[in-house]
């Protein structure tokens, strides 16, 4: 019963506070990808892998009034800050959800830039490529952000030490 | 001659009731119509559930996918053959690609998905790439050629024109599904006048743009579109069968795992209750495979699962009310507890379903959106986003409308054999 809505609260929650669209959509795409239970299907768009149906539901739990959204200034454009309201806390209280772990791996994610997340989350969309042709999908379809060599190693040794981060908190309970 | 400049000796047509004909006359095309994977897709309906509210709504994705392929056609060879902005050499790519878009959709796809956790443009990938007799025609084109078809209908090609020609906000898919879905609906809404819009979009490196001339049509085409969603695709009956198509999955899962014993062989299910789907098991998979289970699992003995298929089967759907989230969480919850009083599991029996759409949306300069509008081209060469012209799109643009259902038994709350008390509690709730 509103069972993703309320996973996505949850992981606001767990993340303190979240600033940019971007930032979120790759943040739930990563957790999902490293078997977190989000349902939200994605596609690759501009930015990366991008879910229709995460957006809308970030605007209903807004429209709910579940969800803060502060629309900030920022240089030559406005970003996004999401936080959960009062009412918002409470209405996760009764409907809680069980995702063990989600807390460490967001505030990770959360503390990276959404440059990286988007290239982190690109690497991950395909992750049935070799990393020669990954490498070849993120200068081809990325080139506007002109990552480089070592950003792309950097990306794949941080997923590692995502996979790493669940599967030893997983193992100390 | 090479395969991909192979032409039938005569044209091929199929008689097609909203293009009238779908044209043949690339040997590629035509081989992969006749491939075993792309007929099953005469096995899947369009519409999934809808046919259960407008009657009409028998048709399959293999009319909708030649359909697609028809518009892309058109614009190729009618619009954009000659142009300096457009490739000829990008034709076949364009055309197979709009022929496989939905190749990888399953059965009742969107309740499917949800519940077994499958991807159907994993599938049509897999399908496309795999031990297929698609790939094999695909092949003969190139050794890369499978690759660079599933590439565009991932959206992840370089080759951005040919990707927005398929998949955008103005694309040759949502073209033929708005008339199609009118079409055998019955309905008025889906119409928009296509050859217009055809005769005035332009390539542009990275995108399809819309000749200034022909804003009127696209205006109609958005509102076309606003209607069909909330007058088909959304209506409320419709929502309350594929709710209950999804429970009888979510039901027949659970009993698999609790290790229920099924009166009869689940075969085809097997994999899916495991969650380990191989291409060869998806491709069994069709709608008259499941509409045998539900047959046959309104015999069983577990009364949800047969409940739910007698539902579905004989249409005595859930009846609806009207629910906003926001200010009756707190009903939701006594509902709820009140169903388990009841003797009725709120799992299975009391469930909200939201439908949401977003009828246009534009690019706000230094954003992090991430749809591509639609480009008006103007007399002066200038490229001028759609809603900054036109004041119909501007009104709708960027305003997304949801609406929020629950949906419940009326009959088993009016039989007040059990539990009469609970069940009047939750009926004046409902109210």
């Amino acid at each position: 019963m509103l069972n993703d809505h309320a996973k996505l609260m949850q992981a606001i929650r767990v993340s303190g506070e979240i600033v940019g669209r971007k930032k979120l959509q790759k943040m739930i795409y990563i957790a999902k990808k490293i078997d977190f239970p989000f349902q939200d299907r994605f596609q690759f768009h501009f930015y990366g892998p991008y879910s229709e149906e995460l957006t809308t539901r970030v605007e209903e739990l807004c429209n709910m009034g579940f969800l803060n959204e502060v629309k900030e200034k920022k240089g030559g454009y406005f970003q996004y800050r999401y936080t959960l309201t009062e009412e918002g806390k409470e209405f996760l209280s009764l409907n809680q959800v069980e995702m063990p772990h989600l807390e460490d791996v967001l505030t990770d994610m959360n503390e990276q830039n959404a440059r990286f997340l988007e290239l982190v989350s690109t690497v991950l969309y395909f992750d049935n490529l070799s990393k020669e042709e990954v490498t070849d999908k993120v200068f081809t379809l990325k080139s506007s952000q002109r990552y480089t060599l070592e950003e792309i190693d950097e990306a794949y040794q941080y997923i590692e030490d995502l996979k790493k981060k669940t599967a030893a908190v997983m193992e100390l309970n | 001659m090479v395969y991909s400049a192979e032409k039938l000796s005569e044209e091929k047509v199929f008689k097609d009731p909203v293009h009238r004909y779908v044209h043949v006359r690339d040997r590629v095309i035509w081989d992969l119509v006749g491939t075993k994977e792309f007929q099953r897709l005469r096995r899947i309906k369009q519409l999934g559930t809808t046919f259960l509210t407008f009657h009409g709504a028998e048709h399959s994705r293999f009319n909708h996918s030649l359909g697609v392929y028809e518009i892309v056609r058109r614009i190729i060879d009618d619009v954009f053959a000659g142009r300096p902005e457009w490739n000829d050499d990008d034709r076949l790519l364009t055309l197979c690609a709009a022929l496989l878009h939905d190749l990888g959709h399953g059965p009742f796809s969107h309740a499917f998905e949800k519940i077994f956790d499958l991807d159907h443009e994993e599938f049509t990938r897999k399908i496309i790439l795999g031990n297929t007799e698609v790939n094999r025609v695909l092949v003969r084109v190139g050794a890369d050629f499978p690759k660079k078809v599933a590439e565009v209908i991932a959206k992840t090609s370089e080759k951005k024109l040919v990707v927005s020609m398929i998949s955008s906000q103005i694309d040759a898919d949502r073209m033929d599904y708005l008339q199609r879905d009118a079409y055998f609906t019955g309905v008025s809404y889906g119409q928009f006048d296509m050859e217009r819009i055809l005769r005035v979009m332009r390539p542009r490196e990275d995108q399809v743009v819309i000749k200034k001339s022909g804003m009127h049509a696209v205006e109609d085409y958005i509102m076309s579109r606003y209607q069909m969603y909330w007058q088909v695709y959304f209506h409320p009956v419709s929502r309350s069968a594929e709710v209950i198509l999804t429970k009888i999955l979510h039901r027949a899962k659970q009993l698999y795992k609790e290790n229920y014993k099924f009166k009869y062989e689940l075969m085809h299910f097997t994999s899916l209750f495991r969650e380990h789907v191989t291409l060869e098991d998806y491709l069994k998979l069709d709608e008259s495979v499941i509409m045998y289970y539900f047959q046959i699992w309104q015999e069983e003995p577990d009364p949800i699962l047969s409940d739910l298929c007698k539902r579905f089967v004989n249409r005595n759907l859930f009846k609806y009310a009207e629910f906003d989230p926001a200010r009756e969480y707190k009903k939701l919850a006594q509902l709820t507890t009140l169903f388990m009083k009841a003797g009725i599991d709120p799992d299975y029996y009391l469930v909200v379903d939201s439908s949401s759409d977003l009828p246009y949306d534009f690019y706000r300069p230094g954003e992090e959106e991430e749809r591509l509008p639609i480009h008006l081209l103007m007399k002066s060469g200038e490229l001028r986003e759609l809603s900054r012209e036109s004041e119909i799109v501007d009104a709708i643009s960027g305003k997304r409308r949801t609406d929020h259902k629950l949906y419940y038994p009326a009959d088993f709350l009016q039989d007040e054999t059990t539990g009469a008390e609970w069940k009047r509690q939750i009926r004046s709730l409902l109210e």
